[in-house]
């Protein structure tokens, strides 16, 4: 996408995330137990402890990748945010008491208290470094994609600068989620959805979806001259060529010297061409948009409705609508997409953007990405529970979740900040499905990444809301990196080469292992971040569930619920949910698209992993178990 | 990183009865979530039927799973709450 950099959303955007660090900096200097670290003993209140709960748990990731998702497939989008919300109540009812009682924050040091053993330090930190890895990854593409539209750089400038920051700060000063910080970022995401939406119902619906200053794109529709199939003349047009990918007719015209591509759509057997976007090879290592330089900003932003019905009649636009009329509407109205199709023509690569016209009923069910209607396959069918099952499984895989609910002295305090958290957080998430269809139908879509329609949508009503929205994701996604990156660098500096391989450094020496893998995970994740480009951050981040329910929810579920259970059946049951989980992420459509292969080639048809690697998992825990059982190995918490 | 707990646990009188609380939670919400899959897979048309106010099925499960995980966390808190209440406080007097 192009974009023009503004000076103000710059401006609000540095003062923000500056006041986020210096508070997060400020906090890590006065803090130096767990107890302060985390909640600052009993002294919080525990609406802002409830609030900070929220803060946590609500990454980046729910922010831009749902509201993206839901931008551009609808429904399907919606299922993460019910899979995450489920996720969190799931880690409550099971992990949370039982954990709690263990007197741990974390699986790993539930696991290796109760075993000692060290295949489960080695495989439990392998495990670990893994999963921090995958969240890594979404992390860094949605820092990336929120740089590109504030400050004008590429994408990979977005993940230099974070990576470099990040390294920086955990190399030099260390930063902590302290609950002021997480509860400021908490409210503000909250308060920042809530205003969205209020703006979004406000605006209604309308079939030119003009953003202040900026006039909405009118895509052409051309009447060719047709030879049986094939386009002979396009009045004021020169034909250049026609191709044929994937059963679906594209012809380049050209006009006053540019080349432009244009979707060949035969209805009722009546001809015409859509207007698609287009980013091309050009000469020498240059990148056309819709056949021109970027400096000529010849590219759109996307997304509107062609038809907006109301209670039967078709109208061009509305007022104010209400938050049921507001869904309603949409379903019986028809939505303009954009999907891409990717070529080459001349040996050059081309990625067009077509017009996907759909219908509101389609985009208010699921199936759009995760098709499981009449006609899907089995495979389709089958990753859908895959990736249900993988939302749900996750978040209890990945207690650090619930750290806070382990941090506050006052039961009745820590029970009253749970339920506003919970309250907080399933608010949240039902607003999510106003931003995304907000940005759907308002002309704010990057078609070269989803990630941003929220954002976007922002921009479309503010730049300063843009840049404070831009400015609170950003920070969060620091404090998220930073935290993935200290834990992966424990994983290595303390459990492998300390617990495991016994390497015998002096505490100074420790130190200097630590920051070197913090700065060996760090270029890593960049390295990572840059090859996801243009990937939703929720997809990816549905991979790390996926990992993490496969590798740790088996193990922990055996240590919390199940008295023969032994360190070999653990160790052998996250080793298997690991390697299969990974295994098929690494041989999904998904990844052999990003391989330059054709995704429809891959060797299976599943991009979530969950449904085979969890019970394998479970499998392999309990017949491990079985065949190694020793007597009074473990005291079951919950029998 | 910090390994030690920062809450003080106390006497605990109620962490059988409020971890076999959480399993039946559990397996209440993997009921009605489940139901969402198992409608979405065997059944796909079903969610697109209309239920009240113009939304699909589809739309009114959705929020409902939502709002049913913050109400089934509610109720699961404030009845934690009172099984601490009530077997530590027995204890204290006895």
């Amino acid at each position: 996408m192009i974009y023009e950099v503004s000076y103000i959303a710059i401006f609000f955007f540095v003062i923000f995330v500056g006041l986020v660090l210096g508070l997060s900096f400020y906090f890590a200097r006065k803090t130096s137990t767990a107890s302060s670290y985390y909640a600052a003993g009993g002294q919080i209140h525990w609406a802002v402890n409830g609030i900070a709960f929220a803060g946590d748990y609500l990454s980046a990731a729910s922010f831009l990748g749902i509201c993206g998702m839901i931008a551009t497939v609808g429904f399907d989008g919606f299922l993460y945010s019910i899979g995450f919300l489920a996720g969190w109540i799931v880690a409550l009812f099971l992990i949370a008491e039982p954990l709690k009682r263990l007197g741990k924050y974390t699986f790993t040091d539930a696991l290796n208290s109760t075993f000692k053993s060290r295949a489960i330090t080695l495989t439990a930190a392998i495990s670990t470094l893994i999963v921090s890895i995958f969240y890594l990854i979404p992390q860094m593409v949605g820092a990336g994609d929120l740089v590109t539209p504030l400050l004008g750089f590429p994408h990979w400038v977005g993940v230099v600068l974070v990576g470099a920051v990040v390294i920086y700060i955990v190399a030099s000063a260390g930063m902590t989620s302290t609950t002021y910080v997480q509860f400021i970022k908490g409210a503000l995401l909250l308060l920042l959805s809530i205003i969205l939406t209020i703006y979004i119902l406000k605006n209604g619906f309308t079939l030119n979806p003009d953003q202040k200053g900026k006039t909405y794109h009118k895509f052409l529709t051309l009447s060719p001259q047709m030879a049986d199939t094939n386009v002979v003349s396009v009045d004021g047009w020169k034909v250049v060529s026609q191709q044929q990918v994937k059963g679906k007719n594209f012809v380049k015209l050209e006009q006053t010297g540019i080349e432009r591509w244009f979707h060949l759509v035969n209805k009722e057997n009546t001809y015409s061409l859509k207007e698609a976007l287009s980013i091309s090879d050009g000469d020498s290592g240059t990148k056309l948009y819709n056949g021109q330089p970027k400096g000529n900003a010849n590219f759109f932003q996307v997304g509107h409705l062609s038809k907006i019905i109301v209670d039967g009649k078709e109208v061009d636009k509305t007022g104010v609508v209400g938050p049921f009329q507001f869904l309603s509407t949409i379903r019986e109205s028809e939505i303009v997409r954009f999907s891409e199709v990717k070529f080459t023509d001349g040996g050059k690569k081309v990625s067009l953007f077509i017009q996907n016209v759909t219908s509101g009923e389609d985009f208010m069910l699921p199936g759009l990405k995760y098709k499981i209607g009449k006609g899907a396959s089995v495979w389709s069918r089958l990753d859908f529970i895959s990736l249900m099952l993988a939302l749900f499984l996750g978040t209890a895989a990945l207690p650090h979740i619930l750290i806070r609910y382990y941090t506050v002295k006052s039961q009745r305090d820590a029970r009253k900040s749970t339920i506003l958290a919970i309250a907080a957080i399933g608010a949240f998430y039902v607003l999510t499905l106003y931003m995304g269809l907000g940005a759907a139908i308002n002309g704010v879509q990057d078609v070269e990444s989803s990630n941003m329609a929220a954002p976007l949508l922002a921009k479309g009503f503010g730049v300063v809301l843009f840049s404070i929205i831009s400015a609170v994701a950003f920070a969060t996604i620091l404090g998220t990196v930073a935290g993935l990156i200290i834990a992966s660098s424990g994983a290595i500096a303390h459990d492998l080469m300390d617990n495991y391989f016994k390497i015998d450094l002096s505490d100074g020496k420790k130190v200097k292992a630590g920051k070197i893998a913090a700065f060996g995970v760090g270029i890593f994740a960049i390295g990572l971040g840059i090859a996801f480009k243009g990937m939703n951050v929720s997809f990816l981040v549905g991979w790390a569930f996926s990992i993490a329910a496969s590798a740790n929810l088996p193990a922990i579920l055996f240590l919390l619920f199940w008295k023969r259970t032994t360190a070999s059946g653990i160790a052998a049951s996250i080793v298997v949910g690991i390697t299969s989980s990974l295994l098929i992420i690494l041989t999904s459509p998904t990844m052999w698209d990003r391989y330059g292969l054709d995704a429809a080639s891959a060797i299976h048809k599943l991009d979530n992993p969950a449904i085979i690697s969890f019970p394998l998992a479970v499998l392999t825990a309990y017949v491990v178990s079985l065949m190694t059982k020793k007597s009074g190995n473990v005291k079951v918490i919950s029998s | 990183m910090l390994h030690e707990p920062a809450a003080e646990v106390g006497i605990e009188n109620a962490s059988k009865k409020k971890a076999s609380l959480g399993v039946w939670f559990f397996f209440l919400y993997l009921i009605f979530y489940g139901g969402f899959v198992v409608i979405g897979v065997l059944n796909y048309e079903l969610l697109a039927t209309e239920v009240v106010a113009g939304l699909n099925l589809a739309l009114v499960y959705g929020i409902g799973l939502i709002v049913f995980a913050v109400l089934l966390g509610m109720l699961y808190n404030f009845l934690c709450s009172k099984y601490e209440d009530d077997l530590n406080t027995k204890e204290v007097q006895e």
